[in-house]
């Protein structure tokens, strides 16, 4: 069973067709990359999975599970973990901070004991701590663990963004252009990680990203996009080389 | 400069970074705790005053310090408390059980506020619970059957069984224990899930969201337990006050509330208190200087306004961080003498944002 599937979805904006009946399969453990020209609708497909917006028409299915119109905050209790084009981080709080917010869904504590602060809700800390310092460790980020976000580097923090994604514990990570904003040293980092994270973390990752180096590296298939449409799907070679993706890239 | 080695996840969820910290709120506390044996009653009666309104502030800082939402209609839950605790009072329901039903009225109302509030940000927030605070002065006004109207309510003196509170020691150490109480939960709070869920929702509701945080239900819970320990203030503020009155609750009391939480500092308890402390000395200092330079005659609360809006746009200006800033700048030049430089907290350009929602 694919872990996640699309179908005929499509997201209209007044008279503008952001998606247009796209349709694809997310097979497990795998690095599934969306590539395609400003304005073709990749982060509108991001926006539909998150629920950030509503479907006008299709289906979103996630382990064979209908999502299309469950709440926004419910997307992350599937197991479903997202970043953003620009990094959103809570920029007043701490690295940590930040990645226990991304463990919220797993928290069970109640809003009395925690004004308490009762030794079971002491507990609980303890154990998604240790969670987030598995991430901490994995990439390498004990050196910032307690500096506040909006003041590191935009390198660092779109790592602590990832942090925060796999401090949840997803079995679906997306990521919006995981390279914008990157330097060469940095992208080829945040390549060994994607790697990392499918292989040894056997999460999906389902991604946004222009680099096309980047994209060769990581990605075992392709899905192109123009205009909201799917105009090729495959394996890179083969997207790279489809007619209508040197058509969308370069005009005519 | 102390730097702590931490050996323990634990040292990082402590209510003290280390055991200097410790001691100096210890010290705090005995101070506190010392207090009437030191001080006269007109300046022990001050500090009964930062501590009530120290307790609204911290309801107002987890709200628009830490949630991040705006409000300017405060003083109606300060009024819901405190006609609240008056009323049931007057009817002969003992101080255990009347101070936390004007807690829980005061967060009922406040609840009543959040959820029609979820879809308001900002500014619109602002004009919506400045209405709602119109609403509710105008309620104390007219119904006279039970809030007397502008006759106003005299509230007796509190007692707790055969235990009276008529010095004005006793009901300050009352005013202290309920603050530290306060601050205590409050800080417990931020330590936890909900906490960082109500931080989240101000740095980025929309990552918020997609991390599963049900924006609805922590905004809802933001302005329960704000409102809830504002009317605990107002509670408290009744019995200090000893008569409420409409006009005790206007706008003027919103926006001096709003100064607390600001001048003292957005985003931190310390702040609360600071600015608690900020309000109350003010209006004094301003008296003293008026004795000083001989100026006699009115006008006492044109010029309180007038200063109070001055200030606040001073620091609006030159130190967002408010007093509690500026008291971690003065700690670090001191720490740090004589390397400190004033780069080391100059503010970071903060980068575009991604999609917003509407």
């Amino acid at each position: 069973m694919s872990l996640l599937a699309i179908d005929n979805l499509s997201l209209h904006f007044g008279g503008v067709r952001a998606v247009e009946d796209v349709s694809f399969r997310v097979e497990p453990q795998e690095v599934f990359t969306l590539i395609g020209p400003n304005g073709a609708g990749k982060t509108s497909i991001f926006n539909l999975i998150s629920r950030i917006y509503d479907a006008h028409a299709g289906r979103i299915a996630f382990e064979g599970r209908d999502i299309t119109a469950i709440a926004p905050h419910e997307v992350a209790q599937r197991g479903i973990a997202r970043t953003f084009q620009n990094v959103e981080l809570f920029e007043h709080a701490t690295v940590l901070e930040n990645l226990l917010l991304g463990r919220h869904v797993r928290f069970r504590t109640r809003l009395p004991f925690e004004l308490l602060f009762t030794p079971s809700v002491r507990a609980e800390e303890r154990a998604h701590r240790e969670k987030v310092e598995e991430v901490i460790d994995f990439l390498e980020l004990q050196h910032y663990r307690d500096s506040r976000t909006g003041n590191l580097p935009y390198g660092v923090r779109k790592v602590v963004e990832l942090g925060r994604a796999l401090a949840s514990g997803p079995k679906l990570l997306l990521l919006d252009e995981p390279s914008s904003g990157l330097n060469t040293e940095e992208t080829e980092e945040m390549s060994f990680w994607i790697e990392d994270i499918t292989q040894e973390l056997g999460i999906t990752v389902l991604m946004i990203e222009h680099d096309m180096a980047l994209v060769r590296e990581v990605s075992d298939r392709v899905l192109a996009l123009n205009y909201g449409r799917i105009i090729a799907a495959g394996d890179v070679e083969s997207v790279q080389a489809h007619p209508e993706v040197v058509r969308a890239y370069l005009g005519e | 400069m102390h730097v702590v080695r931490k050996t323990s996840y634990e040292q990082d969820m402590q209510l003290f970074a280390h055991r200097g910290v410790a001691f100096w709120y210890g010290v705090l506390v005995l101070a506190a705790l010392l207090a009437p044996l030191a001080l006269n009653t007109y300046y022990l009666s001050l500090l009964t005053f930062v501590c009530v309104y120290a307790v609204a502030g911290v309801g107002l800082m987890l709200l628009t310090g830490y949630a991040g939402q705006v409000s300017l209609g405060h003083a109606a839950f300060l009024a819901a408390g405190a006609y609240t605790e008056a009323i049931l009072q007057a009817h002969g329901i003992p101080f255990v059980l009347s101070l936390p039903a004007a807690a829980a009225v005061a967060a009922a109302l406040g609840l009543a506020v959040g959820i029609p509030a979820l879809r308001l940000t900002g500014i619109y927030l602002a004009v919506a619970t400045l209405a709602f605070a119109f609403i509710v002065e105008e309620i104390l006004t007219r119904w006279e059957s039970v809030t007397r109207g502008n006759f106003g309510i005299a509230v007796e003196p509190l007692a707790i069984g055969p235990l009276s509170f008529d010095a004005e020691w006793k009901f300050y150490y009352l005013a202290f224990g309920v603050l530290a109480a306060t601050l205590l939960a409050a800080r417990n709070l931020l330590r936890t899930k909900t906490g960082r869920a109500l931080v989240a929702l101000r740095d980025s509701a929309i990552a918020a969201q997609s991390f599963g945080v049900h924006l609805a239900w922590y905004k809802t819970v933001a302005f329960g337990l704000s409102a809830g320990l504002t009317g605990l203030a107002g509670a408290l503020y009744a019995h200090k006050i000893a008569f409420i009155s409409p006009e005790q609750f206007t706008v003027m009391v919103s926006v001096e509330l709003l100064v607390i939480v600001v001048v003292g500092g957005l985003g931190s308890l310390h702040g609360a208190v600071f600015g608690a402390a900020f309000i109350v000395v003010l209006p004094q200092a301003i008296v003293l200087a008026k004795s000083a330079f001989g100026i006699s005659g009115g006008g006492q609360a044109a010029v309180d306004s007038g200063v109070f809006g001055l200030l606040l746009l001073l620091f609006m200006l030159y130190e967002a961080q408010g007093l509690y800033g500026r008291w971690i700048k003065v700690r670090y030049y001191l720490e740090l003498f004589p390397f400190y430089r004033r780069a080391t907290f100059r503010r970071q350009k903060t980068y575009a944002r991604t999609e917003r929602l509407q």
